[in-house]
C-alpha cells in the first residue's frame, strides 16, 4: 500500500493510503474533537464536530471520514476550522436541554467536555435559538432509560446495535427536524426485541441512553435498621472499577473495593465468583449428562441474560440447547435467601441482596418471571460498576487511598475459574477444567483462548474430542446458530456472551471505552486467575461445603429448584 | 388479552394473503445458483443474496394493496426481508409517500404554494377543515376523505387551487367548498 504525504498544522507526515485525516492528526498527537466517530464502529460523518481546513484545496472537511490525499495542507487551527467546529457544537447545544447539572452523564458526557474544551458560552448558543425538540423520555425499559431530547443524532447506538449486536432495536426515523432515534413504532423499550445489553449506553456520548439507576433503593436498604444487606460483586468489577478513580484499565482493585463496600455499610461482602464456580458445577454436570446421552448438543451457555433474551426473540426453536442453569448472579441470590439464612439464623425477609454487575441486562434478569427460587425476590437491586463508583464518590472516598480487605467467608470464596467468567472464553475454560478432570482425572492445561469474535478449539478428553466455540457480540452468533438450527453444527459446547469481549465490555462498565481498554481489563482478570492457588471450581472448599450441607449433589432436586430456570419464546419483532 | 377463539390466527393469515402474493415475486436466487467467487463482492455492490434491497418496491406494492401500511404488514415484511422492524419503520417514516394510518377514499390536496397562499389558500383550508371536522394530515372517521396540504401543484394561474384525487378545482372561494365536497 502506498504512502501519502501531507502536512498537518505545519508538520510533515507520511501515512498509508486510506488513512483518515483524523487518524493522521492523532498520530502526530494533535487532538480534534469528535462525537459521531467511535473507534470500534463504522464511520458516519454526521456531526461535523471534527471539521478541519485543507488550505491547499481551500475547503473545510470532516476529518473523521475524509481519507488523506497527497499534498493536503491541513490546518486544525485556522480561523475557518475553529469557527466551523464552534458553530457545529453551538448548533447541537441550541437544541439540547440545558440540564447538565442534573444529567446522569454529567462529568462523563462527551458533548459537555467538548463544549468545555472549546469554551462555548451561552451567548454563542443563543445565536441559534429556535424550535427545540420535546419528546417524552422512555422510562419503561427494564434496564435502560432513553431521553430523546438529549440525543444529538450521532448514530453510535444505532450502529452498535446493528453492526455489532445484530439486533437493530434502535433506528433513525422521520426526517429533517423531526429526525429521531427510536424503536419500531416508537414502542416502549420494554416491549421490543432489545437484549438489554446496554452496548448502546456505552457508546452514547451524551445522556440520551443510560442505565436505570437503583442507587436510591440501595441507600434506603443500607439505612434501614432491620435490613441485613449483602452484596455480591461480579468477577469483572475488580478489574474495571479502578478506572472510575483514574487508574489504568485492568488495574486489579479487589481488596480496595471490598473496603469501600464495607465503608458504604454493607453487612456482608461476597463475590459472585463463588456462584460462578457453582454455575460451573451445575452446568458442567448438565453438559456431561448431555455428552453421555448424546442429546441437546451443542450445549449452549446461559449465564448471560443479554444473550438469553436475544435467543428467546431470535432462536426460540433452540432454547432447549441452552443450559437451564441460572446466571451466577441469580444462583447467588437464591442461596442468599435460602442456604445463607439457614446458616446464620437471619430471617430471609430481612435480607436485602445487592449485586454489583458490569451489566444492564442483569437489571432485567432479576425481575424475569420464574427467576426466584422462593416467594421472595432473590435479587433486590442491581448496580452497575458506574453506579457503585457514584456511591463511593458520594461518601467522599477515593479508592486509590484505601487499604485492602478480604471478602467475607461463607459465600466469598472463589477460584480462578470463577474469576475468568468476566471475559469471553472464561466460562468455557472454567467448565472444561472441571469436566475434563471429572471424566479423566487429568488436569487441563490453560486454553489461552482469545478475546474477540468467534474462536474455536478442540480439546482431547480421554478418547473423546470435544469441540468448543466461543463467541461474544450478539452479531457474531449468526453463522454458528444457523448451523445448530440446521443440525449441522460440529460443536459440543458453545459459549455466548452478548457484549463484545464479554463482561469486561459490559453495558454497565466505566466510560468511555474502546477495544483496547477492554483487552487490558481482560488481562487484568487473567492475572488474578493466574495468581489464585485454586483454579478449578470443583476444588473450591466452599462449593464442596454447600453441596455437603445443603444441595447434596449437582442437579439434585433442591439444586434444580434454586439454581435452574426456564426460558420462553418471544416474538422476533 | 388476545382473542382465544383461534380465528385470530386464521384471520391474520387471510389478511396477509395478498401480501404473500406480492412477496412471492421478490425471491433471491439460491446460493448454489450463483458463482460467488467469480462475482467478487465489492463494498459498493449489492449482495445478490440479501433481500433487503427489495424494501422500497415491496412497501410500495403493499401500500397499493392495503391503502396504507398496517403494523402486521410491516412485521411480515421485516421478517421476509430479514430486517428488524425498526429498520422498516425508519424507512417508512422517512419517505412521505408511505402512510402508517388508513387513508381516505378521496385525497384532498390544498395548495399552499406562494400564489395560492397570497390568494387565500389558507381560507380554503380552514373551510375544508371546518366542513370535514378534521385537521390537515387527518382522515375522516368514515374513511371518505384525507386532507393534506402540498407545496405547489403547478397550477398557479388558477390560484387558489386544490386537487381531489386527479381532479383540479381552481379560482376557489370558501363558499364553493360544500358544493365540491358534495360531488364525492
Ligand atoms: S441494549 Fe443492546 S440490544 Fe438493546 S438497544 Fe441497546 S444495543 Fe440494542
Ligand atoms: S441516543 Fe446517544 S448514541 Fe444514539 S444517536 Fe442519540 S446521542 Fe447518539
Ligand atoms: S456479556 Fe456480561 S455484561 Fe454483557 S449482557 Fe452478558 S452478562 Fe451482561
Ligand atoms: S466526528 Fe467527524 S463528523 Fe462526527
Amino acid at each position: 500500500m502506498s504512502e501519502i504525504s501531507l502536512t498537518i498544522d505545519g508538520e510533515q507526515v507520511k501515512v498509508p493510503e486510506g488513512t483518515t485525516v483524523l487518524s493522521a492528526a492523532r498520530k502526530l498527537g494533535i487532538e480534534i474533537p469528535t462525537l459521531c466517530y467511535h473507534p470500534d464502529l463504522t464511520r458516519h460523518g454526521a456531526c461535523r464536530v471534527c471539521e478541519v481546513e485543507d488550505v491547499a484545496h481551500n475547503r473545510s472537511l470532516a476529518s473523521c471520514v475524509t481519507p488523506v490525499i497527497e499534498g493536503m495542507e491541513i490546518s486544525t487551527r485556522s480561523r475557518r476550522a475553529r469557527k466551523a467546529r464552534r458553530r457545529n457544537v453551538s448548533l447541537l447545544l441550541a437544541n439540547h436541554p440545558n440540564d447538565c447539572l442534573g444529567c446522569d452523564r454529567s462529568g462523563t458526557c462527551e458533548l459537555q467536555e467538548i463544549a468545555h474544551d472549546l469554551s462555548i458560552r451561552t451567548r454563542e448558543i443563543e445565536k441559534y435559538e429556535g424550535e427545540t425538540r420535546d419528546i417524552t423520555p422512555d422510562k419503561t425499559g427494564p434496564a435502560l432509560k432513553r431521553e430523546p431530547n438529549k440525543c444529538i443524532l450521532c448514530g453510535r447506538c444505532v450502529r452498535i446495535c446493528e453492526e455489532v449486536q445484530g439486533v437493530s432495536a434502535l433506528q433513525f426515523s422521520n426526517r429533517g427536524f423531526d429526525s429521531i432515534v427510536t424503536t419500531a413504532f416508537d414502542l416502549p423499550q420494554s416491549e421490543i426485541n432489545c437484549a438489554n445489553c446496554g452496548q448502546c449506553a456505552t457508546v452514547c456520548p451524551v445522556g440520551a441512553i443510560v442505565e436505570k439507576n437503583e442507587i436510591y433503593h440501595v441507600w434506603q436498604a443500607l439505612e434501614a435498621d432491620d435490613k441485613h444487606v449483602v452484596v455480591q460483586t461480579a468477577p469483572s468489577i475488580q478489574a474495571t472499577l479502578g478506572e472510575e478513580f483514574g487508574m489504568e484499565p485492568g488495574t486489579v482493585v479487589t481488596g480496595k473495593m471490598v473496603t469501600a463496600l464495607r465503608k458504604l455499610g454493607f453487612d456482608r461482602v461476597f463475590s459472585t465468583e463463588f456462584t460462578a464456580d457453582l454455575t460451573i458445577m451445575e452446568e458442567g454436570y448438565e453438559f456431561l449428562a448431555r455428552l453421555e446421552g448424546n442429546e441437546k448438543l451443542p450445549h449452549i451457555t446461559s449465564c448471560c441474560p443479554g444473550w438469553v433474551k436475544f435467543a428467546e426473540h431470535n432462536y426460540p426453536d433452540l432454547l432447549n440447547h441452552l443450559s437451564s442453569a441460572k446466571s451466577p448472579q441469580q444462583m447467588f441470590s437464591a442461596l442468599a435467601k435460602s442456604y445463607y439464612p439457614d446458616l446464620t439464623g437471619i430471617k430471609p425477609e430481612k435480607i436485602y441482596t445487592v449485586s454489583i454487575m458490569p451489566c444492564t441486562a442483569k437489571k432485567f434478569e432479576k425481575d424475569r418471571a420464574g427467576i426466584n427460587g422462593g416467594p421472595l425476590k432473590d435479587t433486590d437491586a442491581v448496580l452497575t460498576t458506574r453506579e457503585l463508583a457514584l456511591m463511593i464518590k458520594e461518601i467522599g472516598i477515593d479508592l486509590n487511598h484505601l487499604p485492602e480487605d478480604e471478602y467475607d467467608e461463607l459465600l466469598g470464596k472463589s477460584t480462578g475459574a470463577g474469576t475468568i467468567f468476566g471475559t469471553t472464553g472464561g466460562v468455557t475454560e472454567a467448565a472444561v477444567r472441571t469436566v475434563k478432570e471429572k471424566l479423566t482425572g487429568e488436569p487441563l492445561e490453560r486454553l489461552e483462548l482469545g478475546f474477540v469474535g468467534v474462536q474455536d478449539k478442540e480439546i482431547e478428553i480421554g478418547d473423546r474430542t470435544i469441540k468448543v466455540a466461543i463467541v461474544s457480540g450478539l452479531g457474531n452468533t449468526g453463522e454458528l446458530l444457523k448451523d445448530v438450527r440446521e443440525g449441522t453444527s460440529e460443536y459440543d459446547f458453545i459459549e455466548v456472551m452478548a457484549c463484545p469481549h464479554g463482561c469486561v465490555g459490559g453495558g454497565g462498565q466505566p466510560l468511555p471505552v474502546d477495544k483496547e481498554k477492554k483487552d487490558r481489563r481482560a488481562e487484568g482478570l487473567g492475572s488474578i486467575d493466574q495468581a489464585k492457588t485454586i483454579r478449578k471450581s470443583h476444588e473450591n472448599p466452599m462449593i464442596k461445603k454447600v453441596y455437603e450441607d445443603y444441595l447434596e449433589e449437582p442437579l439434585s432436586r433442591r439444586a434444580h429448584r434454586l439454581l435452574h430456570t426456564e426460558y420462553r419464546r418471544r416474538p422476533k419483532n | 388479552m388476545a382473542c382465544q377463539c383461534d380465528n385470530e390466527k386464521k384471520n391474520i393469515e387471510k389478511y396477509l394473503q395478498p401480501l404473500e402474493e406480492i412477496l412471492n415475486n421478490y425471491q433471491v436466487p439460491a446460493e448454489s445458483d450463483i458463482d460467488l467467487k467469480k462475482k467478487k463482492k465489492k463494498d459498493s455492490e449489492i449482495d445478490p443474496l440479501t433481500k433487503k434491497k427489495f424494501l422500497i418496491p415491496v412497501l410500495q406494492e403493499a401500500q397499493d394493496e392495503y391503502g396504507y401500511l398496517p403494523e402486521e404488514v410491516l412485521k411480515r415484511i421485516a421478517d421476509f426481508l430479514e430486517l428488524s422492524l425498526s429498520e422498516v419503520y425508519g424507512v417508512v417514516t422517512f419517505y412521505t409517500q408511505f402512510h402508517l394510518q388508513p387513508r381516505g377514499k378521496n385525497i384532498i390536496r390544498i395548495c399552499m404554494g406562494t400564489a395560492c397562499h397570497v390568494r387565500g389558500g389558507s381560507q380554503i383550508l380552514n373551510e375544508m377543515e371546518e366542513q370535514l371536522g378534521i385537521s390537515s394530515g387527518e382522515t375522516t372517521d368514515n374513511l371518505k376523505f384525507t386532507l393534506e396540504t402540498v407545496a405547489c401543484i403547478g397550477a398557479c394561474g388558477l390560484a387558489p387551487v386544490i386537487m381531489i384525487n386527479d381532479g383540479t378545482y381552481g379560482r376557489l372561494t370558501p363558499d364553493k367548498v360544500p358544493e365540491i365536497l358534495n360531488e364525492y
